[in-house]
C-alpha cells in the first residue's frame, strides 16, 4: 500500500437545504455521482420507453386492433427504439462505466472530471430535445407530433417532401448532442484506463470490466463519429439544399444506410461490451474462482472490436449489393461469432469446478449466458444472406435483437444493478423481490421474444401497425403481448426494490461478496475521493491477495 | 446444443451445497489447450457455413436468365405497387400476375424494381426472399413458382404511414390462363356509351392521378384504372373490391387506409354513385 494519504473534507455532509443540495448535484463533477445521475437519467427514459413498447404491444394484440392511430404508432416505434439505443442503455452503461472505473483502477477521479460533467448534461438534453418534439415539431404555435422514420430513419423518408415540420429535425438534433456527449465520454474511458491506473496496475493486471469499457471507448469514437457527421449531412439537405440523401436531386438513399450502420452495427457492440463486462466481474466472484483465460478474454475482446467495424452491411443484404459485397460481409459477420464464443466457453470455464452461488446478480447472468447463446444463434441465421434475404426487415430480426438487447444486455445489467448496488448506496437490496424480478421478467422475456421469432419467419414484417387475419400471425402475436405484462411487473418490480432498499435496506458493509477488485476495498458509498490512501496492486485480483496473503494471485500470473 | 447443456450441467453441479465447508474452491486461471481448441473448431464450422453461404449467394445473385423469362418493372409507391410488363404492354396495379414455371420449360419472372418515392421491399415470402425498391439505385430480382395459386406478402421496408397496408398479391397462373390475362389487360378501356359518371371522373381531380387508356384520363400518380374490374382487391390490398368498398374508398379513403394519399372526393351522394357505376364498367 501507498504511503501517501490524501485528506480533506467530505463534501456529502456539507449541505442541508434541498436546493443546495440540487445545487451540487447539478454542479458536481464527482465521477460518482455523474454515474448514478447517468443511472436515474437512463432509468427515467426506460419507464418511457418501456410504455411505448407496451402501447406498441397492445396495439398487435389482435389482427385490426384500433388501439391507436398508425401515425401514432409509426412515432411510438421510433421513439421506443431511439430512446431505448440512446437514452436509455448508452447512458446506463456510461454512468455504470464512470461509476466504477476509477474505483477499480484504484483512482481519485476520471481524468477529465469537467468533461466528464459536460458530457452527461449534453447526453441530458439531447433526450430532453427528443421528447420536446411532442411540443414543438409543428411549431410552437400548434400541438408537436414526435419523429415517426424510424429509430434509423432511412432516406428519403427524412427529406423535407416526405417529413414535413420539424419532428425529423429534433430526431437529427438529439442524437447529434448526445453524439457529442458520448465520444466526450468516450474520451474520458480511454484517458482514465490508460493514464490513472494505480502504482502495479499494469494494462495486464487491468480488471476485465475497465478492459472491456476501453474497447467499448474505442468503438465509440470510431462509430458516432460517422453518425454524427450522417446527422450533419442530413440537416444540410433539409435546410441548407444539399443533396447527399436527397434521391429526386441525385443522392443516394444508400450512402445514409452505409453512415448509419457502420455507427449502428459497432453500436451493437458498443452496447454489449459493457454488458460483457458486468458478467466478467460478477461470474468469478459467484462461482469463487477467477476468470477463466483472463489473457485471452483480453484478446477476444480486442479482436471483436476490430471485427465489428467490418460487418455493417449484414444490415443492407436486401439493397441489393453486389454478390461480392454481400459474400464478404456473410465471412465477417461470421467471424465475429468466433471471440464471441470463446466468451461464452471462458464463463462457462469459470464456473465450471466453482462454487456458484444463486445470488439475485448471479441469476441474471446465468439467464444472460443461454439467452446471448441463443441469440448468437440466430444471429449467425441471419448473417448467412440467404437467410436474411427472407428474415430481413420481419419479425425474426425484432425478435432477434431484442433477445441480444434484452436478453444480454439488460440481463447483465439488472445483475449489475443487483451487484453494485450495495456499493453505490451502502444498503442491501432485497434478495426476495430480486428473485421476484428475475422470474417475471425471465417469464415475461421468453414469452415475448421467444414467440416473436415465429411470425417473422411465417412472413410478418416489423414496423407494422396491424396486419391481416388468416396469416398464421394471431395467436403468436397475443401471447408476445402477454410476455410483456410479466416484464412490465417485473420492472414495477425492480424499481420498487430499489427505492425500498435505498431508504430501508440493511447497511450492505464495504464488502458484501468477498469480491476481489479494488472498489470493495473502500467505504460503501465511497468517500468522495474514493481511498484514503492510493492502493498499490500486484494482481489482477488484489483483494484476494489480502484475503489470502498464504496464496496469493501474483505468484501464478 | 452442447454449449446449452454444458452450461446446464454445470449450473446444477457446481452450485453451492448446503454442507459446504466455508474453503475457496481450486483457483484455476486458464489453459492454453482447452482455449486453443475452442478457438479452432468454431473457427472450422465457420469456414464450413460460409463455404456453403457463398455457394448460394452466387447460385441465386448470377443467375442466367433464360430467353423465355417474364420481364416485370415493378415500382414501388407511397403506399401501392406499380407493374410494367414492357415485352407485353401491360400496366397494372397491385396484383402481379405470373405465369407458372416448372423444371423442364422454366419461364422464371425477372423483375426490375425501381422506386417512386421512398424504400419499399418486395417480399413473397413463399416465392423468394426480399429485395428493396430505393429511389435512384435500380435493383432486380427473379421468382421461379412451380405451382399455380394465389401468393401473399407485403412491403418490408418501412415508408411511411400505411406501410402496413401496402399489400402484395401474386397470382400465379398456367401460361394459357396468364396469357388470357396479359390480352385482355393490354386493350384500351372499352366503355360504350358514355355515362354521366365518366363524365365526373374526366372533369374531376380523379385524372390528375389516374389513367384509363383511351381515354383523356393519363396520370401517373395513382394505381391504372383501365381494368379496374379485373382486380380481387382495392387500396393495395386493404379491401375486397365490392362497389361498397369502392364507394367508401372514393367518399372517404381514411375509413379503410388512413394516412393514404388518396383525397377524399367531396362528392354528393348522386355522383358517387354515378362514379361507382362507370368504375364498375371498367373490366
Amino acid at each position: 500500500m501507498s504511503t501517501e494519504t490524501i485528506a480533506w473534507p467530505s463534501t456529502t455532509e456539507s449541505s442541508s437545504s434541498f436546493v443546495e443540495k440540487l445545487h451540487e448535484w447539478v454542479t458536481t463533477v464527482d465521477h460518482k455521482r455523474l454515474g448514478i445521475l447517468y443511472i436515474a437519467y437512463a432509468l427515467v427514459f426506460l419507464l418511457i420507453g418501456g410504455i411505448e413498447a407496451t402501447i406498441i404491444r397492445i396495439q398487435l394484440i389482435r389482427p385490426h386492433n384500433d388501439f391507436v392511430s398508425p401515425q401514432v404508432f409509426n412515432r411510438l416505434f421510433t421513439m421506443h427504439g431511439t430512446t431505448m439505443i440512446f437514452f436509455v442503455v448508452m447512458p446506463v452503461l456510461f454512468g455504470f462505466a464512470n461509476y466504477l472505473i476509477p474505483l477499480m483502477i484504484g483512482a481519485r477521479d476520471m481524468a477529465f472530471p469537467r468533461l466528464n460533467a459536460f458530457s452527461f448534461w449534453m447526453t441530458a438534453f439531447g433526450g430532453l430535445l427528443l421528447y420536446f418534439s411532442l411540443v414543438g415539431a409543428n411549431g410552437l404555435y400548434g400541438a408537436g407530433n414526435a419523429p415517426d422514420v424510424g429509430w434509423f430513419a432511412y432516406a428519403p423518408l427524412t427529406s423535407q417532401t416526405f417529413s414535413v415540420g420539424h419532428s425529423t429535425d429534433f430526431w437529427i438534433l438529439a442524437l447529434l448532442v448526445s453524439g457529442f456527449g458520448s465520444i466526450g465520454t468516450a474520451i474520458n474511458i480511454i484517458a482514465t484506463t490508460l493514464c490513472m491506473r494505480c502504482p502495479g496496475m499494469t494494462l495486464a493486471k487491468l480488471p476485465l470490466f475497465a478492459w472491456l469499457n476501453l474497447v467499448m471507448a474505442g468503438l465509440v469514437i470510431l462509430a458516432v463519429s460517422p453518425l454524427t457527421a450522417a446527422q450533419i449531412m442530413l440537416l444540410v439537405d433539409r435546410y441548407l439544399g444539399g443533396h447527399f440523401f436527397d434521391t429526386q436531386a441525385g443522392g443516394s438513399a444508400v450512402i445514409w444506410m452505409h453512415f448509419f450502420w457502420v455507427f449502428g452495427h459497432p453500436e451493437v457492440y458498443i452496447l454489449v461490451l459493457p454488458a460483457f463486462a458486468f458478467a466478467s466481474e460478477i461470474i468469478p466472484v459467484f462461482s469463487r474462482k477467477p476468470i477463466f483465460g483472463y489473457p485471452v478474454m483480453v484478446g477476444a475482446t480486442i479482436a471483436i472490436g476490430f471485427i465489428s467495424m467490418s460487418v455493417w452491411a449484414h444490415h443492407m443484404f436486401t439493397v441489393g449489393m453486389s454478390a461480392a459485397a454481400n459474400t464478404f460481409f456473410v465471412i465477417s459477420t461470421m467471424a465475429i461469432a468466433v471471440p464471441t464464443g470463446i466468451k461464452i466457453f471462458n464463463w462457462l470455464a469459470t464456473m465450471w469446478g466453482g462454487k456458484i452461488e444463486f445470488k439475485t446478480p448471479m441469476l441474471f447472468c446465468i439467464a444472460f449466458l443461454f439467452q446471448f447463446l441463443i441469440a448468437g444463434l440466430t444471429g449467425i441465421m441471419q448473417g448467412a444472406a440467404p437467410f436474411d434475404w427472407h428474415l430481413g426487415n420481419s419479425y425474426f430480426v425484432v425478435a432477434h435483437f431484442h433477445y441480444v438487447i434484452v436478453g444480454g444486455i439488460l440481463f447483465c445489467l439488472f445483475g449489475a444493478f443487483y451487484y453494485w448496488f450495495p456499493k453505490m448506496t451502502g444498503k442491501m437490496y432485497s434478495e426476495t423481490l430480486g428473485r421476484l424480478h428475475f422470474w417475471l421478467f425471465i417469464i415475461g422475456f421468453h414469452l415475448t421474444f421467444d414467440f416473436m421469432h415465429i411470425p417473422g419467419l411465417l412472413g410478418m414484417p416489423r414496423r407494422i401497425y396491424t396486419y391481416e387475419p388468416g396469416r398464421g400471425w394471431d395467436t403468436w402475436n397475443l401471447i408476445v403481448t402477454i410476455g410483456v405484462f410479466f416484464q412490465a411487473a417485473g420492472i414495477l418490480v425492480f424499481l420498487g426494490n430499489l427505492i425500498w432498499s435505498y431508504f430501508r435496506g440493511k447497511p450492505a458493509g464495504d464488502d458484501p461478496w468477498d469480491a476481489w477488485t479494488l472498489e470493495w476495498s473502500t467505504n460503501s458509498p465511497p468517500p468522495a475521493y474514493n481511498f484514503y490512501t492510493v492502493p498499490t496492486v500486484q494482481s489482477r485480483r488484489p483483494l484476494w491477495d489480502l484475503k489470502h496473503p498464504d496464496d496469493p494471485d501474483w505468484k501464478y500470473e | 446444443m452442447v454449449v446449452f447443456a454444458l452450461l446446464l450441467y454445470s449450473v446444477v453441479k457446481f452450485r453451492k451445497r448446503k454442507n459446504d465447508d466455508g474453503r475457496e474452491p481450486p483457483q484455476v486461471y486458464g489453459s492454453n489447450q482447452v482455449e486453443l481448441a475452442w478457438t479452432i473448431i468454431p473457427i472450422l464450422i465457420v469456414v464450413a457455413l460460409f463455404m456453403a453461404t457463398a455457394r448460394v449467394i452466387a447460385s441465386v445473385q448470377k443467375a442466367a436468365r433464360p430467353d423465355n423469362a417474364i420481364e416485370v418493372v415493378a415500382i414501388g409507391h407511397q403506399f401501392w405497387w406499380e407493374y410494367r410488363y414492357p415485352e407485353l404492354g401491360v400496366v397494372t396495379a397491385n396484383e402481379l400476375h405470373v405465369p407458372v414455371s416448372d423444371a423442364n420449360h422454366p419461364t422464371p419472372t425477372f423483375i426490375k424494381l425501381l422506386s417512386a418515392d421512398t424504400d419499399h421491399s418486395f417480399w413473397i415470402p413463399r416465392l423468394g426472399g426480399k429485395t428493396d425498391l430505393i429511389p435512384n439505385h435500380p435493383n432486380s430480382m427473379w421468382i421461379d413458382p412451380h405451382e399455380a395459386g394465389i401468393y401473399l406478402g407485403q412491403c418490408a421496408q418501412y415508408c411511411g404511414t400505411q406501410h402496413a397496408k401496402m399489400l402484395l398479391r401474386v397470382y400465379v397462373q398456367s401460361r394459357a390462363d396468364f396469357n388470357r390475362w396479359a390480352q385482355e389487360q393490354r386493350q384500351p378501356a372499352t366503355v360504350s356509351a358514355a355515362s354521366q359518371g365518366q363524365q365526373i371522373f374526366e372533369t374531376t381531380a380523379c385524372i390528375n392521378c389516374h389513367t384509363v387508356a383511351g381515354k383523356v384520363a393519363t396520370g401517373h400518380f395513382g394505381p391504372d384504372l383501365t381494368h379496374l374490374m379485373s382486380r380481387d382487391t382495392i387500396a393495395a390490398g386493404a379491401a375486397t373490391n365490392t362497389p361498397e368498398n369502392l364507394r367508401q374508398w372514393i367518399l372517404n379513403p381514411d375509413a379503410i387506409k388512413p394516412g393514404s394519399l388518396m383525397p377524399a372526393m367531396q362528392l354528393s351522394d348522386q355522383d358517387l354513385d354515378a362514379l361507382t357505376a362507370y368504375l364498375e364498367t371498367l373490366r
